[in-house]
């Protein structure tokens, strides 16, 4: 019973979930293991963010199960906030928190919630910046940052909780052209030290490059997976040709 | 350059600036109100009485009368404060995940926003005891004190609004990033949400106060000495004069507006202020 990390990291089991009368997951299951990259490809409304907010209870499942290092998060008597402390996320619209500076949204969530001391948490915070390459903006707002500094800002924030999965959701889709390149790169250098990252993403190009493996996902129900090489050059499922066509 | 354009939209066109309502200055009401106390006064002195013209009489009660208006804004001050304190905790109460609560807090809201604040005033002046017991210590309750619990109350549900407003305001994705941080709701709202609302809070929160303190003179119709009643005492010791009249309640008025307008102007230069950050 107990989970080992031989064990997959975020097992999903048949969930299915619906808003209302709307179904949005109809069986979906996929395993990522540790260190595993996997990418989350489909068209709008197939449900890919959806199933990704699962994972960490943003939102609720009516079916199946979602394991993430073992803890079920299907259960009414789930502890969220243990649950949110091993999964960090990023969001397409940053969500920074306006009103604090750089700095102070990257040390908040470790001084309050994991309750580490504020000069260790400074520190911290400080070298996540560096690692995002925004030496610099401490003392900036998020109002004065570009939209891809201010997603950076985000994943640094979220790396600062320690977490062991990384969930990003279209986390480039709002940005200027311009600055995707520096958002991926940071997502690459992240996936190259090793952490395990579930990710939904429009970026093709980036997807075949970092993922171990791609999810196709078309109207609830994954349609097509694989690793990218397989994936891109010799997709079976007319649905996943015709959508590579339009992307490609 | 933009002659030669045959797209009419590209020709330069002077941008209309928004309309402004244009600021009263003090130069402008004084004027005014000099008139209205002067003119009857002149009118009533053309009579040829011997008795003290109308200002030197309201020379002489305006000690008297700046004090009961000092005794408005204590009023004011502390049924904001109170209504400000109950009505935050309303407010929060109104999205509260517990559906009770939430159902509970926005009768009560409603309750007492769709209330006159007259009769909220006599029901808090004749429903509270004239004084109370706590632990064989018997306090009394002056009436003082009940006006400024009869006022706090709309005050209450007015905040009420304001709170949940804010709150229903900001972008849910500042809830979700706070929530996947694993903060507690608590955390959520005191480090997170709260703070940003303080800012969107502050044009209607200060427009209630204003509003508030024109309001503290229905505390004269249950008998609290405050500046309406105390004009009224004033008036009928010098016999009840009508050329009196103008200029005490001119005065009384005048009081009011000096307060009370540099509040709107400040309200409107925030909101404008918030309305090009936002």
């Amino acid at each position: 019973m107990s989970w080992t990390p031989a064990d997959p990291m975020v097992s999903i089991n048949n969930v299915h979930k619906s808003f209302g009368e709307l179904k949005v997951l109809n069986g979906v299951s996929l395993d990522v293991m540790k260190g595993d990259v996997i990418c989350i490809i489909g068209p709008s409304g197939s449900g890919k963010s959806t199933l990704i907010r699962c994972v960490n209870a943003l939102n609720d499942i009516q079916q199946g199960s979602i394991l993430v290092e073992g803890q079920e998060v299907n259960d009414a008597k789930l502890d969220k906030l243990e649950l949110r402390k091993k999964v960090g996320m990023v969001f397409q619209q940053y969500n920074l928190f306006p009103h604090k500076t750089a700095l102070q949204n990257v040390m908040m969530a470790p001084i309050r919630v994991l309750k580490q001391d504020k000069a260790s948490a400074e520190a911290k915070a400080r070298a996540l910046l560096k690692k995002v390459r925004l030496e610099g903006k401490e003392d900036a707002y998020p109002g004065e940052l570009s939209g891809g500094q201010q997603q950076r800002v985000a994943i640094a924030r979220s790396l600062a909780m320690q977490p062991d999965v990384m969930l990003f959701d279209e986390v480039t889709a709002a940005l200027d052209p311009e600055t995707v390149g520096e958002v991926l790169q940071t997502i690459k250098d992240l996936a190259e030290e090793g952490m395990t990252c579930i990710l939904v993403t429009h970026e093709m190009g980036f997807a075949r490059e970092v993922a171990d493996h791609i999810y196709f996902t078309d109207r609830g129900v994954i349609v097509e997976h694989g690793p990218p090489d397989t994936f891109f050059q010799n997709a079976q499922d007319p649905r996943t040709q015709e959508f590579l066509s339009q992307i490609l | 350059m933009n002659k030669k354009t045959d797209m009419p939209v590209m020709l330069s066109k002077p941008i209309e600036a928004p309309y402004t309502p244009s600021a009263l200055s003090y130069w402008h009401i004084l004027p005014i109100i000099a008139a209205m106390m002067i003119i009857p006064s002149l009118a009533f002195s053309a009579a040829g009485d011997e008795q003290l013209s109308p200002l030197a009489v309201l020379k002489n009660w305006i000690p008297l009368l700046l004090e009961g208006f000092v005794f408005n804004l204590v009023i004011s001050v502390c049924a904001m404060a109170v209504g400000t304190a109950a009505g935050t905790a309303l407010g929060l109460g109104q999205i509260s995940p517990n559906s009770l609560m939430r159902s509970g807090s926005w009768f009560v809201t409603q309750f007492f926003r769709n209330a006159p604040w007259l009769v909220l005033l006599f029901f808090a002046m004749f429903l509270l005891p004239f004084e109370f017991s706590i632990a064989g210590l018997t306090i009394p309750m002056p009436d003082w004190f009940k006006a400024i619990i009869g006022l706090s109350l709309p005050v209450m549900a007015n905040v009420s609004e304001i709170v949940r407003g804010a709150i229903r305001s900001l972008p849910s994705g500042q809830w979700e990033a706070a929530e996947s941080l694993a903060y507690t709701r608590r955390q959520t709202l005191w480090l997170v949400i709260l703070p940003q609302c303080v800012k969107r809070m502050l044009p209607p929160w200060m427009n209630l106060y204003a509003i508030l303190t024109m309001a503290t003179v229905l505390a004269s119709i249950v008998g609290v000495s405050e500046v309406m009643t105390l004009t009224g005492r004033a008036l009928s010791a010098e016999g009840g004069r009508p050329d009196l009249l103008a200029p005490f309640y001119g005065f009384v008025l005048l009081l009011f507006f000096a307060y009370c307008y540099p509040i709107a102007r400040y309200t409107l230069r925030l909101e404008k202020k918030f309305a090009v950050i936002n």
